[in-house]
């Protein structure tokens, strides 16, 4: 059943060039929407109170308003939302995800609001089971809503440039004195690997002292395991300066 | 090949950076027109990001900065490639946007009405052939006494408001109520119009089995007086909703239609919302209706001003759909 579900969708443009966005994984929209609820609990809450407050002017006009209120919540909350905020809501904000559009163009307030509309489908019975299901089966993990509306739910992507300087500065760098183990080490080396070692490197100072040691000795060893370089290479080297330098052999620049 | 990523880097980020402040100036401004150097401008600048990211295809080794150049090509695609005018909100073409939407439509309105009709045959042959099916295609205590008695009750006490003080909560549950199912008649179009089917031909066979009960039971007028002030404005409104939820299943379904379907999706997309906006906003003049006039019976309004009422708000409400907005 899942095992034709895509994690990205490629499109390609008229250019030739092609782009993709990582798709949501249920279990994190799901975290998402349990965020929303929570948002329009409290909303609700503050409808409630608002009731209150007015049922000492007009008891029949406050109910009314909170009538009417929390259905506009519960249909309006999402709708509001992904249209100011290009595609997120509360909870889609916190785990990074954002509603766009499954063709790459720009999302369309008809797109949003068919989505949320159809919502009503997706949950039922309870709990999301039809929209679960639909995202389970579907190739792009689209509930019906997302289906009907042309939308697909994506992970967020950077939009800074990484900071290369900062990273994996362009000093002095004793791996490149064996330039043909530096290219073994391009070639062999994942994209995995180098991304999980650049999040190493970008979040370094967050990381308890002996927590940071034992991680950049453990990467270290990793990258000394694909491509052995000579000891005079490594002598003096910290695992994190060992990191360090891969990064940099694996970006280019840097002296030899 | 890129030998030397921070000097590619170094080389094109001023143009990331410019297309990146372009995008974000227009997203956050969807409707602003871009002078042609600008558009010019934007073009070159996509061009070279899309470049970029080729290039950068033959680094595989790099997937930050893959990311970070895939977003902004992905961003200005957006933006170069739509051909949907940006939303805005002109509150005539709004309006009209709703009977546009209607007739282009006007064979899934036809077929809502028509599995409704269906539905109302339905409960009247259910009912003439046995009396007793009245619990069961009526659940609602309010008609399960004889009509004859409903009528002389309401009509003993219709001096008295029975409504007094839950008038505006009562309209308020009618309007969010029908509104729900309103959407839920467009929702379920996404079972292929099954569930549309289902939910209008059970509306009809309500409606049928009530009507038969009261016009058997001699009480047309009263019916028609209690129905018509809100129900020429509700029952029109379900219907509409119907008509969405046929219109989303002739789309998925796509007879004859080679189009792929996401396209047949994105073509009715914007009429679905005109038409299911439509329908909300005539509920809430149904709900208002309902709540301050259809339960107030004769003789504080004579049953004749209440039908003449319903009449007129039906050819209003035809006349508005059927010629506004006509080019």
């Amino acid at each position: 059943m899942s095992s034709g579900r895509a994690t990205s969708l490629t499109i390609e443009t008229p250019e030739g060039v092609e782009f993709s966005f990582d798709l949501a994984s249920p279990v994190t929209r799901s975290l998402a929407w349990i965020v929303d609820l929570a948002a329009i609990g409290v909303l609700t809450k503050g409808v409630d109170k608002t009731g209150e407050w007015l049922g000492h002017l007009n008891q029949d006009w406050a109910t009314a308003i909170a009538v009417i209120l929390y259905f506009a919540i519960s249909v309006g909350y999402g709708i509001v939302l992904e249209w100011r905020w290009h595609g997120q809501t509360l909870g889609k904000r916190v785990m990074g995800l954002r509603v766009v559009d499954a063709q790459g163009l720009r999302l369309q307030l008809s797109q949003v609001i068919l989505r949320n509309l159809l919502r009503l489908v997706d949950m039922l019975p309870a709990v999301y089971l039809v929209g679960g299901v639909a995202c389970f089966c579907s190739r792009n993990c689209q509930r019906l809503g997302d289906l009907a509306a042309g939308t697909i739910v994506a992970r967020e992507r950077s939009s800074y440039a990484p900071d290369l300087e900062q990273m994996a500065p362009a000093k002095y760098n004793s791996l490149l004195a064996w330039p043909h183990l530096a290219a073994r080490l391009r070639s062999l080396v994942s994209p995995e690997s180098v991304s999980i070692a650049v999040a190493a490197v970008s979040r370094r100072d967050g990381f308890e002292p002996l927590a940071r040691i034992e991680l950049f000795r453990e990467l270290a060893e990793y990258f000394q395991s694909l491509v052995e370089f000579p000891e005079a290479a490594r002598e003096g080297l910290t695992g994190e300066q060992y990191v360090r330098s891969v990064l940099r052999v694996i970006y280019g620049g840097g002296r030899g | 090949m890129i030998i030397d990523l921070p000097r590619f880097v170094a080389a094109e980020r001023a143009y990331w950076d410019e297309l990146h402040a372009m995008l974000k100036k227009l997203e956050a401004e969807p409707e602003r027109r871009l002078p042609l150097d600008e558009i010019q401008r934007l073009h070159y600048l996509y061009e070279r990001c899309s470049s970029d990211l080729s290039r950068l295809d033959t680094f595989a080794t790099e997937p930050q900065l893959r990311a970070f150049l895939e977003s902004l090509v992905s961003r200005a695609y957006s933006v170069i490639h739509e051909t949907r005018a940006p939303a805005k909100i002109r509150w005539k073409s709004a309006i009209l946007a709703f009977p546009r939407a209607f007739r282009r439509h006007l064979g899934a309105f036809r077929l809502a009405v028509g599995v409704t009709l269906l539905g109302c045959a339905f409960g009247w042959f259910a009912l003439h052939m046995d009396p007793r099916n009245k619990a069961i295609l009526m659940p609602f205590p309010g008609l399960q006494e004889p009509p004859s008695e409903r009528v002389a009750h309401e009509e003993s006490g219709a001096r008295e408001d029975r409504l007094r003080g839950i008038k505006a909560s009562f309209a308020a549950q009618l309007m969010t109520h029908n509104t729900q199912v309103t959407i839920m008649a467009l929702a379920l179009g996404v079972t292929f119009g099954a569930g549309t089917l289902i939910l209008l031909f059970y509306n009809g066979v309500i409606l049928g089995a009530v009507a038969t009960d009261y016009i058997v039971g001699g009480q047309g007028v009263f019916l028609a007086g209690w129905l018509l002030p809100h129900g020429s404005i509700e029952i029109p409104a379900i219907l509409l909703g119907g008509q969405a939820g046929f219109i989303l299943a002739g789309a998925l379904i796509g007879w004859g239609d080679r189009t792929p379907r996401v396209v047949r999706l994105r073509a009715v997309a914007a009429d679905l919302v005109a038409i299911v906006s439509g329908a909300a906003v005539l509920l809430i003049w149904a709900g208002t209706v309902e709540a301050f006039v259809s339960q107030y019976h004769q003789p504080v309004i004579p049953y004749s001003l209440k039908i003449a009422f319903g009449l007129c708000e039906l050819a209003a409400l035809s006349f508005f759909l059927g010629w506004a907005g006509r080019e």
